[in-house]
């Protein structure tokens, strides 16, 4: 399956999922699990930064669009998109593997806990920005400092099921270093 | 003017980061401008056809809760007949008006038009709901969304063609006027973004006699809501140290989980009214 094809469908899938199912959980309502970003991480590792920047957007505003009130979840994908790249030239444990593998991943990171840290930081990051936002409206800096805390670490158990459930085979590609 | 470009060329990622984040922070603060312009009619239309195919699915699911609360109302209505009432006097005269108008069609004010909730958020800070009725079934801005068994939904914002979006209870500019029953001071609701179901009222003075379980009704001052609408049940009174007020915290009798059908009240006076201050605040100018 073409890397294009396979991406559309995840997109749809994720949209679909967090609109209609994860935002219609109420645990608590301190906790708002989201999961969709999951799109972002993601991405194809050799895909250009700014190409990352316009899709990142391009989620975020989709989202948005099904809760009506447009530009905080744009916000926090593009800020998420913006420090992917970074974040994984630190963690990414030998020379070539992000040439040699298609996308981030457990294998393709190099274990768990590169893979976690990586998911955890751009969770944390995504969540705390969003609502940021959110609370700037409202401003209460407790509230706004247990629901980052409490929803990274929901949202993060839903990535790590996610992951266990729909199992990513990845090709080592040799011939491309 | 080489270095400029340079510059642009070496930080292009950077500056266009910043030029996203700047639009969705831009779209944040100016959402009810732009929200007018273009969502109302593109986005509200595709995400309005999405969530009508899930609801279809998901209304089976809260069939027997949308039944009970239309039985409760068609309760209440039972109780409202005239022949559930019989008066001792029986000395009046009873005239055959063979002319078929309906004589109190003209002082008609508000007209009750039923429609579908297809979506509806209460976990998000600003929650909208959408509704299966536009603009081109009699759906305006600004009418008044209550729900089957009387309780204060919410405001029209904006129609689509075939939908329209309210701004629910539960939304930070959701500022509607609400009365207390018993002593008929009037103040205003507004959302903490925390607890669904739990709304605040404010400006209501420190003299006036306040208990927990009183009734909060609609005030009708504004034109979307007639006088006398439920909006709550007062859970909790707390003297704001600051001013000479009472925040009231109180229990929406519209429960904002499981909202399935709801009634949009039209005002047939809104225009004549709006006219009017209008012209006023013209001539102030």
């Amino acid at each position: 399956m073409g890397i294009l094809i396979k991406n559309i469908i995840r997109f749809a899938f994720f949209i679909l999922v967090q609109v209609f199912v994860l935002d219609n959980v109420h645990l608590h309502q301190m906790v708002t699990p989201y999961i969709y970003f999951l799109f972002i991480l993601w991405l194809p590792f050799r895909m250009g930064r700014t190409w990352q920047l316009v899709i990142a957007f391009i989620v975020g505003f989709t989202l948005d669009s099904f809760r009506h009130h447009p530009g905080f979840h744009t916000a926090a994908c593009v800020l998420i998109a913006y420090l992917r790249p970074f974040l994984i030239n630190l963690l990414i444990p030998q020379e070539g593997a992000d040439t040699n593998y298609e996308e981030p991943s457990i294998k393709s990171m190099g274990g768990m806990l590169p893979y976690l840290v990586y998911t955890g930081v751009l969770t944390l990051i995504h969540h705390s920005w969003l609502f940021i936002l959110e609370a700037w409206q409202f401003g209460d800096i407790w509230y706004f400092l247990v629901k980052t805390i409490l929803s990274t670490t929901v949202s993060l158990v839903l990535i790590i099921i996610t992951e266990l459930l729909f199992v990513r085979h990845q090709k080592f590609r040799t011939n491309t270093v | 003017m080489r270095n400029i470009f340079l510059f642009i060329r070496s930080y292009f990622n950077f500056l266009f980061f910043l030029a996203l984040q700047g639009f969705s922070i831009y779209l944040i603060v100016h959402y009810s401008k732009y929200h007018n312009a273009v969502f109302s009619n593109t986005a509200n239309q595709f995400t309005g056809k999405i969530n009508k195919e899930y609801n279809k699915i998901e209304y089976y699911f809260r069939l027997k809760q949308t039944n009970d609360s239309l039985v409760k109302a068609n309760e209440m209505l039972y109780n409202r007949l005239k022949a559930d009432f019989e008066l001792p006097d029986t000395t009046s005269k009873s005239v055959i008006d063979s002319i078929q108008i309906d004589s109190l069609a003209q002082y008609r004010k508000y007209t009750y038009l039923p429609a579908k909730v297809i979506a509806n958020s209460v976990s998000a800070q600003n929650n909208f709901i959408v509704l299966s009725r536009g603009e081109s079934q009699q759906i305006k801005e600004g009418m008044g969304i209550i729900t089957p068994n009387n309780g204060v939904v919410g405001v029209v914002t904006s129609v689509s063609k075939d939908y329209s979006l309210v701004m629910s209870l539960l939304h930070k500019d959701s500022h509607i006027s609400g009365k207390l029953l018993n002593g008929g001071e009037t103040g205003t609701l507004s959302w903490d973004g925390k607890t669904p179901n739990i709304i605040s009222l404010t400006g209501i003075p420190k003299s006036a006699k306040v208990a927990r379980g009183d009734t909060i009704i609609s005030s009708g001052f504004s034109t979307s809501f007639p006088k006398g609408i439920l909006i709550g049940f007062v859970e909790e009174v707390i003297a704001e140290k600051s001013t000479n007020n009472f925040m009231i915290r109180f229990r929406s009798a519209a429960n904002f989980y499981n909202l399935e059908y709801i009634y949009a009240i039209g005002n047939k006076q809104t225009e004549a009214i709006n006219n009017l201050i209008d012209k006023v605040k013209k001539q102030n100018q």
